[in-house]
């Protein structure tokens, strides 16, 4: 459960305004696309919610509550790159949320406390496709195997929200379409809110249940920086439609 | 038609002949000339035969000190092998917490980075002087100026690295729930042992001269106090072994850390 409220947000740098006041009032469960021109401020927003970045002025809260302005555990997050890590293996990437939280100290777990740790993570690895790979090093996956494990890292925890900025911008397409299909199963089992930046604008409408396009919407050309991007286009896409890209893998 | 030279590889043998070629070149050149100086002066001691080399080596390695009933060679091995394997321990420490605290902390890093910075830009020997003042002549003073010639440079190297993992790591691993603690132990150390064991690596051969500085300088015993001992009488007979000896403690030291951090840290090692 989690509904988002963007409160009169603004965010400057110096006299460089990026956004400028941003209202948005985003569903629980809702799969939100975000698309608009590079520079248009659509990762500083996401960056926002992921806690990497502060508002310049208003705020942004998570049913009701003012989120942490630092990253925390109700939000996942999963980059184009670099998101998981190079020491540990496939499982123990997987793995390692789990631990960390039941394990304050130590940071890792032992005997029958680690068996059904384990039992998690691999159930989450074979929803993902990844179970064969298990004892491999992230750097011995295709860039599709990367993001799988990525995306199911940040799962198995169960954030509230899940962050995906850009993740399957540097895929092949016939791999593009399969990450689509498992992006649409877990946030249909796993009930959670999704923001996506995307470069794609095909995929945008195709898994958003609701699509932003960030664009400035005045320009000043003597001073290019004084105007920030808002929200041109708020779009509710038909669910029906969504429905049937999620039904298609069963069939 | 015969392809470039950058596309020529020797096979393995060929390739392990050319790595010897250059060592043979230098023995026979040494071989020569000594036996040239020889031929007209006997009693020439700048370039002993191989055989007065080997006939001295013998009696260091094998035979006991009349006066102090030690076999040189080994007790001077072990005594600098101890002072390096000590100072390079205690620097590996010194540098791991340091460039943790720097790299992840940023408070930490505030308070310790110009210091840091500065400390790196003492030249060790010239406090020498002050090591041997405070902490007198015996090993601290020793340990210590290796550790002040060493410690400052792998802990800024490590800190670099620290600071070359992806943000979006450090990002990944709070959104998993990591505290600042389990974010050092889980994410930051693993990923610094590796990085650690080529720093020391690369600081091998400073702590070297630096250990040879000090044993040349006050002691009683280790290579580099022998070899300065017996440069009075010019004594190239021992000179030379234990430089032959020292530079393949240093090369074997290497070689070992190589092979632990292939062996302990797959994950880090570059596809074949």
């Amino acid at each position: 459960m989690a509904s988002v409220s963007v409160r009169n947000v603004w965010k400057e740098y110096g006299g460089h305004v990026v956004l400028e006041n941003l209202r948005l009032e985003i569903a629980d469960h809702e799969f939100v696309t975000i698309i608009g021109a590079s520079g248009c401020g659509k990762t500083t927003f996401l960056k926002m919610l992921i806690g990497m970045e502060q508002p310049s002025r208003g705020q942004i809260l998570i049913d009701g509550k003012p989120i942490r302005p630092e990253p925390d555990p109700d939000r996942g997050v999963v980059f184009q790159r670099y998101s998981s890590f190079p020491h540990l293996t496939v499982l123990e990437n997987v793995l390692l949320g789990l631990e960390l939280k039941a394990a304050p100290l130590a940071g890792r777990l032992f005997g029958r406390a680690r068996r059904a740790a384990r039992e998690a993570a691999l159930a989450m690895l074979e929803s993902v496709g990844l179970a064969h790979a298990q004892g491999k090093y992230p750097a011995q996956l295709s860039g599709g195997m990367q993001q799988r494990l990525s995306i199911a890292q940040a799962v198995v925890c169960k954030p509230k929200i899940l962050l995906l900025d850009e993740p399957f911008g540097a895929l092949d397409p016939g791999v593009t379409a399969d990450m689509h299909q498992l992006i649409l199963r877990l946030w249909t089992e796993n009930r959670m809110t999704i923001f996506m930046v995307s470069h794609d604008i095909q995929e945008s409408f195709s898994l958003g249940t609701r699509l932003l396009t960030f664009d400035k919407v005045r320009h000043d050309p003597q001073a290019p920086e004084a105007y920030g991007a808002s929200v041109t286009y708020d779009l509710s896409l038909s669910r029906s439609r969504r429905e049937a890209v999620a039904a298609a893998p069963a069939a | 038609m015969s392809r470039r030279l950058i596309n020529q590889h020797p096979g393995r043998a060929a390739g392990l002949a050319l790595g010897v070629l250059p060592f043979v070149a230098l023995l026979l050149v040494y071989v020569i000339a000594s036996q040239l100086r020889l031929a007209v002066n006997a009693d020439d001691k700048l370039l002993p035969s191989l055989s007065t080399i080997v006939d001295t080596f013998h009696s260091y390695a094998f035979e006991e000190d009349r006066r102090s009933g030690q076999v040189l060679f080994w007790a001077d091995t072990w005594a600098s092998l101890k002072r390096i394997g000590a100072a390079l321990g205690i620097s590996a420490a010194l540098a791991m917490l340091l460039a943790v605290g720097i790299g992840v902390i940023p408070r930490a890093r505030a308070l310790l980075s110009p210091l840091l910075n500065t400390v790196a830009m003492i030249p060790p020997l010239a406090i020498l002087p002050i090591l041997f003042i405070v902490l007198g002549l015996e090993e601290t003073s020793k340990i210590a100026l290796i550790v002040i010639g060493v410690a400052p440079c792998v802990s800024r190297d490590l800190a670099l690295r620290v600071a070359e993992l992806p943000r979006e790591q450090i990002i990944k691993a709070q959104t998993l729930g990591a505290s600042t603690w389990q974010l050092i132990l889980r994410v930051v150390l693993p990923q610094l042992w590796p990085r650690l064991i080529d720093a020391i690596r690369l600081a091998m051969g400073s702590a070297w001269l630096f250990l040879i500085a000090a044993e040349a300088i006050a002691s009683t015993e280790g290579l580099g106090y022998r070899i300065f001992l017996v440069r009075r009488y010019l004594a190239m007979d021992v000179i030379l072994p234990y430089v032959v000896w020292i530079t393949l403690l240093a090369v074997f030291s290497d070689l070992g850390l190589r092979a632990l951090r292939a062996r302990a840290f797959r994950w880090a090692e570059p596809e074949r």
